[in-house]
């Protein structure tokens, strides 16, 4: 394309159908603690 | 739903539903507030009216052909119909807990939402059985959960460091018996590290997290012992230590910022300079008439810093030198799935927090607010009402949220902050939202500046 580069290549629709496994770690286990944010972790399945 | 946004010289398209990421032109970026779905064979001519006048019209037509294409990859205004899976948000097993082992600190932080490690409960330290008790509740609440994760917290854990001990050990005597992985992690300010502890440590858990707030005069100024002199000079070489001895495990050196170091990105890079690779900075979370508090006011200041600090750290790389900053760590293609997103961090339904006498909160951040009280290990209690309350919050069950570009990234936020700052779990904590949105938009800009470079090499 000339005008619009995509930098992913996932949808995120895509794990919604087999998603939910429950094998992820608890996001405030991490680092965090104070401050909630989901999608820098990784899927674990 | 779409996020569009420029920055650091990048025109960034966001799609929220798909998490599509785009990098755009600026006739694309201005033609995406002139068009929307359903679309149109051709680009409407009044449209490529208004825009003619600063694009080639021959330009805007192959623009609108290409945001067409995407819109039929379904990854640019693609539908948001995921409340159907919100519904299915109920009651899951108990898979992760936060054991406060002492509420007690050897460190008067003046930031401390613990305050000062008691949790203003009075300072208690766990004792072995109500630690037993605990591992013996995940057990048996973790249903077919194979990894279950225990976070040691306080006040300040190596406090009671022999109870933690004796905690692991009957854990992990229990693994084989229940099918179970127990991944370990602990959180200290190190005053009372040694090497003992560091080995144990490095041998058992999975994630350390080693409070510092970078630079010696803002940590000094802040984290204080109780004599009111700083930490910096006992903690940093205790830390280096059990770094340099921990090889590839995950650790993070973490820190708080507040309204006193706004340059916070000199903190960020102070550590960095000291050997840590694996850094987390974040703001302080704190009543808004504290003399330290981070307000509407700071906003642009921190926003800018953010951008200063992306900015920084990209130019870092260029010149060979890689650390990960925890709030700009985001994986576009292997991150957590969509149901994960629509359900948050999980407290009080995946997550709880133990006290000292085994009261149990759906997390660290409600410990000592009473009528968030779920129950006690040693009476047996356990409030699945409320429990099934925490199953069904989610990113839906939020309004502010559910029109929110950011809501697959923080997922609802924290509902801690949002009960103590916004009055409601539900309720978005407004200040947190905007911090968030402005990290996630200095991740994503990263990510197309790393891709760019990737190209150029």
């Amino acid at each position: 394309m000339k005008h619009i580069k995509t930098i992913n290549k996932a949808n995120l629709k895509e794990t919604a159908k087999k998603g939910g496994c429950g094998k992820c770690q608890a996001s405030c286990q991490s680092a965090c603690k104070t401050s909630c944010t989901v999608a820098n972790q990784k899927c674990e399945r | 739903m779409i996020h569009k946004y420029k920055l650091n010289g990048y025109n960034i398209v966001l799609d929220t539903n798909s998490g599509g990421v785009h990098i755009v032109d600026d006739l694309t970026y201005d033609l995406l507030d002139n068009v929307e779905a359903p679309f149109e064979d051709k680009c409407p001519r009044n449209v490529v009216e208004k825009l003619s006048r600063f694009y080639p019209e021959e330009d805007i037509n192959s623009c609108y052909d290409e945001i067409v294409q995407l819109y039929n990859d379904k990854i640019l205004f693609s539908e948001d119909d995921y409340e159907k899976f919100a519904k299915y948000s109920v009651a899951s097993p108990v898979k992760a807990m936060c054991l406060h082992i002492a509420h007690d600190c050897n460190l008067r932080c003046e930031y401390c939402f613990a305050s000062t490690g008691d949790f203003g409960k009075g300072r208690k330290l766990m004792s072995f059985e109500t630690g037993k008790k605990a591992i013996d509740f995940l057990l048996e609440k973790s249903g077919d959960r194979e990894n279950l994760e225990l976070d040691f917290f306080g006040g300040e854990p190596l406090m009671n460091f022999n109870v933690v001990k004796q905690i692991v050990e009957y854990a992990r005597s229990r693994e084989k018996e229940f099918g179970k992985r127990f991944r370990f992690t602990i959180t200290t300010n190190g005053m009372l590290l040694d090497d003992d502890k560091i080995e144990f440590i490095n041998k058992e858990m999975s994630n350390v997290v080693l409070s510092i707030d970078g630079r010696k005069d803002v940590n000094d100024n802040i984290r204080k012992r109780v004599d009111g002199s700083g930490c910096y000079d006992v903690i940093l070489p205790k830390f280096k230590k059990l770094v340099e001895k921990r090889g590839d495990k995950e650790y993070y050196v973490r820190g708080t910022f507040t309204k006193h170091n706004l340059d916070f990105s000199e903190d960020v890079f102070s550590l960095y300079n000291e050997g840590f690779d694996q850094i987390s900075v974040e703001p302080v979370v704190c009543e808004p008439e504290a003399p330290y508090a981070l307000t509407e006011k700071e906003l642009s200041s921190i926003f800018s810093e953010y951008e200063r600090l992306s900015a920084r750290i990209l130019e870092n790389e260029k010149h060979g030198g890689k650390f990960n900053f925890f709030h700009f760590m985001l994986d576009l293609d292997q991150g957590p799935c969509a149901i994960k997103r629509l359900r948050g961090c999980g407290c009080g339904n995946e997550y709880v927090a133990i006290t000292p006498d085994g009261d149990i909160y759906p997390c660290h951040q409600f410990v000592g607010l009473e009528e968030y009280k779920m129950g006690n290990l040693e009476d047996g209690t356990f409030n699945l009402d409320m429990k099934a309350e925490f199953a069904a919050s989610h990113v839906y069950t939020k309004p502010e949220c559910k029109k929110c570009w950011a809501k697959f990234y923080c997922s609802g936020g924290c509902n801690a902050n949002n009960y103590i700052y916004a009055g409601d779990i539900h309720n978005a904590h407004k200040f947190s939202c905007q911090l968030e949105k402005k990290r996630l938009e200095c991740a994503i800009m990263m990510k197309a500046a790393r891709l760019e470079c990737e190209i150029a090499e």
